[in-house]
């Protein structure tokens, strides 16, 4: 981990010790699994045993009955409670209402003493189900005839999107190559090792819940809505996360509404923590998707026009969907330039577990085919593929087609340094074994941060001077493990020339902390790092009036630096910034001394309707090579190297952002060669960690990341968005490295095996 | 069921307690003991997340039956730390970074732990042996290895 100069700055761009290092190294982090209080009942779920079907009669009486069990719900309980993204597409209550939807649905709850109890009543709960006739592949769900899933979308699609940008009929025209291909991403989970839990309490003053969640602010809202309470009687307080990544833990779970439920039902609190079978079953995954894509290239390698059709997964609920639809489109027009585009997406039901956001939300699907097409049509004209990318890659400044409006772009940069890097380089030298061969691959991607969606989209924060010239930050923004508390801490401190101890951050607590819209979209750093710089700010100008009162300057006129302030040019009549608080702190009667900020990128309009504008506030770029080894006989693929060269703008702490992008080409290495859920007939077989195969230790290449510098206005420090871009880069630079080893282009995700031995047996049968 | 008695060590301190002999070792040490340093997180001996010495020995507490623990010594996260002075280790997975949720950190530690007792100047490929049954979903690993190059060489320094 190397320091990257990125501005005369005493914290900002130093590799700081993550501020919540010592509490997970000792054990002393506590996580909602760890939170216990007197008297406290365990919340168990009954779920359903079948993908679809009415569901007749639930008997809880022999359940109530058992000893030690103080309550049993269903979904009457909830009163017809629903909730989803949009107004409009309200559709998941937190138990099974009339039927069940997909395998593992909630059914029934119990409250007992202990788990074991809890466990036992479900046993003792008889449901009667008629079986329906289920649809488990979203192009089967879209026939004629299918079995529906929600009686409002009579024709299964949840929700679909058209984008229509230049005239891609005249662009496939104007090429000399149009390529169509079907192309496929997998069911993947975003595989955060803490499962969902939370501990609820009701009492006189309302809801109080620990819950994991690294969008807090979203159960606060489905709380408040379900119990009919006012927001002020909802406080949800944030404990450590144990990773998030999208999806389940920016959502509400079952366990939640009916834990809360309980609580009020006994008297008592109450808390729930899944199995991973669980969570492998009932939470939220990626959407799997189908992609087909039609390109047209001249024999320069131009890229004329891009059409894609999308097909996803979306299983029983809406949840997030229509924004990941959005995301498969609105972004698909970088990182290359394109002048005419076209994209329809559908979001289908079936009776699968459902498809939600994760890390690299939407983007990942139609970049993986865009990304793989492109080479596919390089080595049709005989063209490189590091040459094609770099001919179509745009530059700033540059607006999309559909107004995507870029200030910063680290691609062509990356590109080149890629093009240089050794193992580009001598990747034609290396011999290829008989049994092993090798082959490296190559990806260029975008991806947006400080994502928006509708509706509350700011971040804020509030900083309270204590007299002694420590601070106290607030903020409404989570870390799920991302290392935000530790950027975020760094800003305050450096905008006030602290040292970063005398700097606290409280992790989130809705009593106290400002709402936020949540950890979503790589916007922590950009938009509640805005709100800390301006809080910071704010609090700063308030001092440096006292101070030059003492002085008799102007208060513009007053440094702060190495926890000292001084008025400019006289840094020998420097005060310890403790005794500046003090004099602030004591003055008259006494002063508050409050700073707040709040974050204003990003607050023009966009057209989330035609797929217009800027979903984001900045861009990100990623270009990455990939080396892999693939045996000849087994399939097996190991990939040995990982080369990300990723343009995150100005890192505020490198190594933070190294680790981000280390963690996701990782991850995206799962979901290209390891990770599916074998799923029969909406049953997830393989509903564990030994049998899905998360990439372990010995899997994990080595990985360099290179830092590429860019300056964006849009963003605070010019600081954009880690990891997201990486893992999207990730799946098609290891497809691009298999081809390379073995000359056959895999389409589909992940590519197993099992794919690649059959492929080389059938190759030399050809 | 009835509870049995049973003796053991853990992080150095002498423990009489009865215990019901269907329960995990995990169970005890999270529920009875109240160290809830060690995590449950795939409670098959899949991820490695309860990770905890056994006489030294790294063992999957979940796949462990409390009852095994009598007569041992038991090591857990919270017990690293000396005269309130932090193991190599800790200060090494501190200064590399070799975290980010910080859920899988307790049992990567202690794996390390186990290792760098056994061979304190392990290879590369001895380093991903020794965590192979560590899952960690943030980080693809590369700070993990460099942390626990960096303790190998702090403690083989010594």
């Amino acid at each position: 981990m190397e320091e990257i100069y990125i501005g005369d700055y005493s914290l900002l761009g130093k590799n700081i010790p993550r501020i919540d290092a010592y509490e997970k190294v000792t054990g002393e982090a506590k996580y909602a699994a760890d939170i216990e209080l007197p008297g406290m009942l365990w919340c168990k779920i009954l779920r359903s045993p079948l993908p679809h079907a009415k569901i007749l009669n639930i008997d809880i009486s022999r359940a109530k009955r058992l000893t030690g069990v103080k309550a049993v719900c269903t979904a009457k309980d909830f009163k017809g409670f629903r909730w989803g993204w949009m107004p409009i597409t309200r559709d998941e209550p937190p138990l099974a209402e009339d039927k069940v939807r997909f395998y593992g649905e909630g059914v029934a709850a119990v409250a007992a003493i202990d788990e074991e109890t809890a466990e036992e009543a479900l046993e003792l709960i008889k449901v009667d189900y008629e079986e329906l006739p289920g649809v488990f592949d979203p192009e089967e769900a879209l026939k004629e005839g299918a079995p529906v899933v929600h009686d409002y979308r009579p024709n299964n699609i949840s929700w679909e999107f058209h984008m229509d940008f230049g005239d891609v009929e005249k662009g496939f025209k104007e090429a000399d190559l149009v390529r169509e291909d079907r192309f496929a991403t997998g069911r993947v989970i975003t595989g955060f090792l803490e499962p969902p839990a939370a501990v609820a309490l009701w009492d006189s003053s309302g809801i109080t819940i620990w819950a994991a969640k690294q969008s807090p602010y979203f159960v606060y809202r489905h709380l408040a809505q379900c119990f009919n309470l006012p927001l002020n009687k909802v406080r949800v307080i944030q404990p450590f996360v144990g990773g998030g990544f999208g999806g389940t833990k920016n959502d509400s779970v079952a366990g939640d509404f009916c834990s809360v439920l309980f609580s009020k039902m006994t008297g008592k609190p109450v808390k729930f923590v899944y199995k991973m079978e669980e969570v492998f079953l009932t939470c939220r995954r990626r959407h799997n998707a189908i992609i087909y894509n039609k390109m047209g290239m001249k024999k320069d390698g131009t890229i004329t026009a891009m059409q894609s059709r999308l097909i996803a997964d979306g299983g029983a609920y809406t949840a997030i969907g229509p924004l990941t639809m959005y995301l498969t489109g609105c972004i698909s027009t970088l990182p290359y330039k394109l002048p005419n585009f076209k994209h329809d997406a559908y979001r289908v039901f079936t009776n699968n577990p459902v498809g939600a956001a994760m890390r690299g939300h939407g983007v990942t699907h139609t970049r993986f085919a865009a990304e793989i097409q492109m080479d596919m049509m390089a080595e049709e004209l005989g063209l490189d593929p590091m040459e094609i990318r770099l001919k179509n890659a745009i530059e700033a400044p540059h607006v999309t087609i559909n107004r995507v409006t870029i200030f910063s772009c680290g691609l062509k940069d990356g590109l080149l340094k890629l093009k240089d890097h050794p193992l580009w380089k001598e990747r034609k030298k290396e011999k290829k074994g008989n049994e092993i061969i090798s082959g490296v691959g190559i990806s260029g991607v975008a991806y947006l941060g400080g994502a928006r969606q509708r509706g509350h989209q700011s971040c804020a924060a509030v900083l309270r001077l204590c007299e002694d010239g420590t601070v106290e930050y607030l903020t409404g923004a989570t870390d799920a493990g991302q290392g935000s508390d530790t950027v975020l801490t760094q800003i305050v401190a450096e905008e006030l020339g602290l040292s970063i101890e005398h700097v606290d951050i409280h992790r989130v607590d809705t009593a106290y902390t400002p709402c936020d819209a949540g950890s979503y979209g790589s916007r922590v750093t950009a938009l509640a790092g805005e709100a800390a710089m301006k809080a910071a700010r704010d609090l700063k100008r308030q001092l440096a009036d006292y101070a030059a009162k003492e002085w008799n300057v102007s208060p513009g006129d007053i440094v702060f630096k190495n926890n000292k302030v001084y008025p400019k040019h006289m840094p020998d009549k420097a005060i310890p910034f403790r005794k500046l608080a003090q004099i602030a702190c004591y003055s008259g009667v006494g002063a508050v001394i409050i700073g707040k900020g709040y974050s204003q990128y990003g607050i023009e309009p966009y057209d989330f309707e035609k797929g217009m504008g800027n979903a984001g506030t900045a861009y990100s770029f990623t270009s990455q090579l990939t080396r892999v080894e693939v045996d000849q006989e087994t399939g097996f693929t190991r990939c040995t190297d990982m080369i990300i060269a990723h343009d995150c703008g100005k890192p505020l702490n490198p190594g933070l952002v190294e680790s981000q992008n280390q963690g996701a080409g990782v991850q995206g290495l799962g979901q290209a060669i390891y990770e599916e859920f074998v799923m029969d007939r909406g049953r997830t077989l393989n509903a564990n960690l030994a049998d899905y195969k998360m990439p372990t230790a010995v899997d994990a290449p080595n990985i360099e990341v290179i830092h590429i510098l860019t300056d964006d206005p849009n963003v605070p420090y010019g600081a954009k968005e880690a990891s997201e871009g990486a893992i999207v880069s990730s799946p098609p630079s290891v497809i691009s490295a298999i081809h390379d080893a073995t000359g056959i282009w895999f389409k589909e995700l992940p590519v197993t095996p099992e794919k690649i031995a059959l492929a080389l047996r059938e190759k030399k049968k050809e | 069921m009835e509870k049995k008695e049973i003796r053991f060590k853990i992080n150095g301190e002498n423990i009489v307690i009865s215990i019901k002999p269907n329960k995990t070792l995990l169970e005890m040490i999270r529920e009875d003991l109240k160290l809830t340093g060690t995590k449950e997180a795939c409670d098959h001996g899949e991820c490695g997340a309860c990770t905890v010495l056994m006489n030294g020995v790294p063992v999957n507490s979940c796949l462990v039956l409390a009852m095994e623990a009598h007569g041992k010594e038991i090591l857990t996260i919270e017990g690293l730390k000396q005269n309130n002075r932090l193991d190599p280790i800790q200060e090494a997975f501190i200064q590399n970074t070799g975290m980010q949720c910080g859920f899988c950190t307790p049992g990567m530690i202690m794996s390390t732990k186990a290792l760098l007792n056994r061979n304190s100047k392990p290879s590369d490929d001895e380093i991903k042996e020794a965590i192979a049954g560590n899952l960690c979903r943030c980080t693809g690993y590369t700070k993990i290895f460099e942390s626990i190059k960096d303790a190998s060489s702090k403690i083989g320094g010594k």
